[in-house]
């Protein structure tokens, strides 16, 4: 790869996750049947499908914890297909994942949970506790830092999921429903917090939901940081093309829909225009 | 599936395990905390129910053998009697059938609850391997808890026999002791501490590949937690006569 190349966030570079013709069945129910997609570096796509479309399986597979059964799952330019554990370990130091269910550890504090992978990387006590409490300040649970996973509530343990993947910088974040059961204004934290994930630290994503807010925000609002280095979020207007933002829908096993936001909710498909209405 | 096919399946599934377990070994990053925390909860945890056993099984030994002896005018062997049954098999076998209970359950329950609320998938996602972090302490501390813990059962079993020796059947203590030092060899010592050190393997890697491979929810967790203290158990008796006939063919030279 040529240096100019990997900062080229538009262009032809080559794309932090691509998937090429993939296909995986559980025992004889097929999931994915000839899956084909890309997401560009910095570029936030969101998933759409109904229950049990394989959103959840998709992410699995981008971090190697499923393999398909055939075709192939690319990474930064790297095919998971043949790479071993050891291969696997350093694909996923680049990857934050944000759990449907959360997954804390739940025998670790919110502190420990959140400093996971820095103590894992034998990173300096310092520098993980500035860290973490800049995590934790991110999504705004400074308070639960000493509890247990037990004693939170559903959507303040998403919250120190979500914390948990973003430490240790990563250039890709998975997110699997991240708002789902959060109430409104915590769920657009959520949005504001990958919509500046995406403008300001180059981030690409992966932002599975179900909820038509949550596309609503990332495909029409975007980060700056004005001259105080405060951020605000914007409403696009002739910034449009700055939006780094790509839409996706899954169905029985295979895309129906890919490309922006416009065109999905232009779209005349009857399928796509349920799941955008609701009826 | 059939069972053999199912029993291949599973052979399978340990022997995976354990390769990878073998490879972490190499591979930095190693995990002594892990380790020295499993070896207090594994070990200084099953002490108490391990000695216990222990106890009460060399005091029945003598209880029921005690009337035998006497009666072909034997009674001063009943040391020796006592410390060769507990030291080749029943302090290595009840304490691992203990160890088996208490801590193979408690092992397989904890890693299948973390499966089925994907902690597991967590832990691989934020890059470290569930084997090295998690099995490997577990199936290092079981591989020097359960030796020390076999010589505690020994200890106590011996303690325990001369207590009901001299208090039942007024066994003079010397007689006891002397009769224990003489009736013991070095061999029975070394395959006193060479079997458990087996044990503590198999309960180690039946538990923890039950564990992983939990499916099927919190129902999953249980059925795995039976599965491993009643597939360890069993193994631990099967290997256990095996073995027993393999160490007196390596320590009276001939084999078969
Ligand atoms: N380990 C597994 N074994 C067997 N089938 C599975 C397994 N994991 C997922 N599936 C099946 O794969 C399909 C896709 O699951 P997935 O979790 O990817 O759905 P999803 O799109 O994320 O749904 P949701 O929106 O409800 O989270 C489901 O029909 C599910 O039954
Ligand atoms: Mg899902």
């Amino acid at each position: 790869m040529t240096p100019e190349s990997s900062y080229n966030l538009n262009g032809n570079s080559t794309p932090a996750i691509e998937f090429r013709d993939v296909y995986l069945a559980f025992d004889d129910q097929v999931i994915l049947e000839g899956v084909n997609f890309s997401v560009k570096r910095g570029e936030t796509k969101l998933v759409l499908g109904g229950s049990g479309t394989g959103k959840s399986t998709v992410i699995k597979l981008i971090l190697g914890l499923l393999r398909p059964d055939a075709g192939s799952v690319i990474v930064d330019g790297e095919d998971l297909s043949d790479f071993d554990d050891e291969d696997l370990r350093r694909i996923r130091k680049k990857i934050g994942m944000v759990f449907q269910e959360g997954a804390l550890f739940d025998s670790l504090s919110v502190y420990e949970n959140v400093a996971y992978r820095l103590t894992e990387e034998k990173v300096p006590a310092d520098e993980i506790e500035h860290e973490v409490r800049r995590m934790l300040q991110f999504v705004d649970l400074e308070d639960a830092i000493d509890k247990m996973p037990a004693e939170l509530s559903g959507g303040m343990r998403r919250r120190v999921g979500i914390a948990r993947a973003l430490v240790g910088n990563p250039s890709i974040v998975l997110f699997d429903e991240p708002t789902a059961g959060l109430d409104p204004p915590t769920a657009r934290t959520i949005c504001e917090l990958a919509i500046k994930l995406r403008d300001l630290e180059e981030v690409s994503s992966i932002f599975v939901t179900h909820e038509m807010n949550n596309l609503e925000y990332l495909s029409s609002e975007y980060a700056i940081v004005d001259n105080n280095g405060n951020v605000h979020f914007e409403e696009d207007g002739e910034f449009l093309c700055m939006l780094n933002t790509g839409a996706l829908m899954l169905k029985d096993g295979e895309i129906i829909f890919d490309g922006s936001d416009r065109a999905l909710l232009a779209a005349d498909d009857p399928y796509i225009r349920r799941f955008i209405r609701g009826k | 599936m059939n069972p053999f096919t199912r029993f291949l399946f599973e052979l399978q599934g340990v022997t995976d395990l354990f390769v990878r377990v073998v490879r972490g070994l190499t591979k930095k990053p190693r995990y002594f905390d892990e380790i020295i925390r499993q070896l207090d909860l594994i070990g200084v945890g099953s002490a108490g129910i391990v000695i216990l056993t222990g106890f009460f099984t060399g005091g029945v030994l003598i209880l029921q053998a005690y009337p035998t002896l006497q009666y072909y005018g034997a009674q001063s062997n009943a040391g020796q009697g006592v410390a060769t049954s507990l030291i080749r098999e029943l302090g290595p076998v009840l304490s691992a059938l203990m160890v088996a209970g208490r801590v193979g359950s408690a092992i397989s329950a904890e890693l299948g609850s973390m499966v089925v609320s994907q902690q597991i998938e967590a832990m691989r996602a934020l890059g470290t391997s569930p084997a090295r972090k998690l099995v490997t302490p577990r199936l290092v501390a079981l591989i020097i808890a359960l030796p020390l813990l076999t010589v505690a059962a020994d200890l106590f079993g011996l303690i325990g026999g001369g207590l009901v020796a001299n208090l039942v059947y007024g066994l003079d203590t010397t007689v006891y002791v002397t009769s224990v030092r003489v009736g013991v060899s070095i061999n029975d010592l070394l395959g006193g501490i060479f079997k458990p050190v087996v044990f503590g393997f198999i309960i180690g890697i039946v538990s923890c590949h039950k564990g992983l491979s939990t499916t099927g929810g919190t129902v999953g967790v249980g059925r795995s937690t039976t599965s491993a203290v009643v597939v360890s158990s069993v193994w631990v008796i099967i290997v256990d006569f095996f073995l027993s006939k393999i160490l007196q063919q390596f320590f009276t030279g001939t084999m078969f």
